[in-house]
């Protein structure tokens, strides 16, 4: 198969607005440009928008108005099966076939996109040790896996066609915290490891500071409240509603330093000590 | 003897199943009736099935359509379409086609619709195209509840098959019609007998059918996990589920 040379995977929302056929208007004339090979996180409450922004993105879902573009190209000139093949998504629930193995489920784009059965499934052995899953794994069907092996299995199918756009829809939102906090810092790794350009959804402000380069924060409507790195948000919440919604007026994230035996300890809101200040 | 062992030995007699007019002969001739009705009622049903269940449309038109077709006698409409196509094999044959649609069509839909929609929803974001997403995840995830379907249009073809002799349509209900008008009751019985077994082997072989045809990762059971199957895992046995790195 003849590859085509991608850009950098710069993605760009001009006005765009959409309007389900049941009158909800999810999406209101959205501005945003995500920098390629970065991580920006959408950030919201449940039903504010983020997941209609995510799918319009690969057309799962169309703009009732405003355009989208990929490196410069509007992605309404394309065929929405093809931008797909070539954009990984994740979901929450993994959305594995269950009647495939985790290495047929991993093979899947590729084999679409024409790639030999054998030269598919010899790469999806290999994107299972990058996502951390034993090979082992490859011949068992997805309910035999654990949630959150199911959702290394996504992320593996996500990137199996080597796309350089990553889709994930608060794809860690089902499993504990323990394997969370784990898929987490899998992802940040895998992102600066491929360069992807990586557009992450989730509900957790603490996850979007975590992973995101550019967090946006979104409020009904998909208005956006602020959009910056989760530094500049926490020293300049851009109004009350991030203020809260960052948990800065509450002194969740506001720490203070004692001096203990001649050092500076960092305390949280609760006195309780979380580090040391280095001079 | 009695009366059931009487017809055992009509059964069992070679004057009875031998020769063209034996019940050997007519047992074929109600298979005949059994596997062409639903051969022409799943190219029609079928697709037809598959169509609504995918797109989600014409579903109550299926639902009245099959309820309708359920609900018409058998008996009437063959000696209907026998006044219209004659007498011999056309008519009884066409009424079993009528007879087999409905649940092979519930059977298509209704596997279509038991496919997860998150599974669905994934397999189109992957970027299946529509064909696709029928073919390699609605048909495999839906084929159990479609054989169920075949597999009840079968067991009532292969009982209603008996109505064809009324219309000179041959098969097994040629013994039955004979026997009730000359009060040969153990032909009777014995014919009877002979409908029910093949009923229960088709009941059995589709049975069988239907479980092969579960995907396998839908009935695998759950990880060989030691933690999950004792509450004291023996150290040595068994690899952990891998779920770090
Ligand atoms: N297919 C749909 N038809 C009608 N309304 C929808 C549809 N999908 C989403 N919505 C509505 O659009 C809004 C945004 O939904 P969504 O993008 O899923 O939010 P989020 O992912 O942030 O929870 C919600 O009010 C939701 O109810
Ligand atoms: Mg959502």
């Amino acid at each position: 198969m003849v590859r085509r040379r991608l850009g950098p995977a710069m993605i760009e929302f001009r006005s765009v607005t959409k309007q389900f056929p049941d009158g909800t208007v999810a999406v209101d004339s959205f501005d945003l440009v995500i920098p390629p090979r970065k991580t920006t996180v959408l950030v919201g409450s449940s039903g504010c928008g983020k997941t209609t922004l995510l799918r319009m993105i690969n057309r799962m879902i169309d703009p009732t108005s405003g355009s989208i573009l990929i490196d410069g190209e509007d992605t309404s000139g394309l065929a929405p099966v093809k931008l797909r093949r070539r954009i990984g998504y994740v979901m929450q629930n993994s959305g594995l076939l269950p009647h495939r193995k985790v290495i047929d489920n991993v093979a899947t784009v590729p084999i679409l996109n024409g790639v030999p059965k054998k030269d598919a499934r010899a790469r999806a052995l290999e994107l299972l040790d990058t996502v951390g899953l034993d090979r082992s794994l490859a011949s068992k069907y997805p309910r035999q896996l654990s949630g959150g092996q199911q959702q290394r299995v996504g992320v593996a199918r996500g990137l199996a066609a080597d796309p350089n756009i990553l889709l994930m829809d608060e794809p860690f939102g089902a499993v504990d915290p323990i394997v969370r906090a784990e898929l987490q810092q899998e992802t940040i790794r895998l992102q600066e490891g491929l360069g992807k350009t990586v557009v992450f959804v989730t509900h957790d402000i603490d996850e979007a500071f975590l992973l995101g380069h550019q967090v946006v924060i979104l409020q009904k409507g998909g208005h956006i409240a602020q959009v910056g790195s989760p530094a500049e948000i926490l020293a300049n919440p851009a109004n009350d509603f991030v203020a809260s919604f960052v948990g800065a007026d509450r002194g969740k994230r506001v720490l203070r330093i004692e001096r203990v035996d001649g050092r500076d300890v960092v305390v949280d809101e609760n006195g309780t000590p979380t580090g040391v200040l280095q001079p | 003897m009695n009366l059931l062992g009487e017809g055992i030995a009509w059964i069992v007699d070679p004057a009875n199943y031998a020769g063209p007019q034996g019940w050997i002969v007519r047992m074929l001739e109600q298979l005949f009736y059994t596997f062409g009705a639903i051969a022409v009622a799943a190219v029609i049903a079928i697709p037809l099935g598959y169509l609504v269940g995918h797109t989600g449309r014409g579903r109550d038109i299926a639902v009245s359509l099959s309820g309708g077709f359920r609900a018409l006698p058998s008996f009437g409409v063959i000696i209907l379409l026998a006044l219209g196509l004659g007498i011999g094999f056309k008519a009884p044959l066409l009424t079993f086609v009528i007879i087999a649609i409905p649940p092979i069509l519930a059977g298509a839909y209704a596997g279509f619709e038991a496919v997860d929609r998150k599974t669905i929803d994934a397999a189109r974001a992957m970027g299946m195209t529509e064909w696709q997403v029928m073919t390699r995840v609605e048909v495999p995830l839906g084929l159990p509840l479609l054989i169920g379907g075949v597999r009840s249009s079968a067991l009532q073809v292969v009982a209603t098959a008996t109505l064809a002799a009324y219309v000179s349509g041959g098969a097994l209900g040629v013994f039955i019609f004979q026997a009730f008008a000359t009060r040969d009751y153990p032909q009777a019985l014995g014919a009877s007998v002979i409908v029910t077994a093949l009923a229960l082997a088709l009941e059995g072989i589709f049975a069988l059918i239907q479980k092969l045809v579960v995907p396998r990762g839908v009935v695998a059971k759950e990880p060989k996990d030691v933690r999950a199957r004792a509450p004291r895992p023996r150290a040595t046995t068994g690899i952990p589920v891998q779920e770090g790195k």
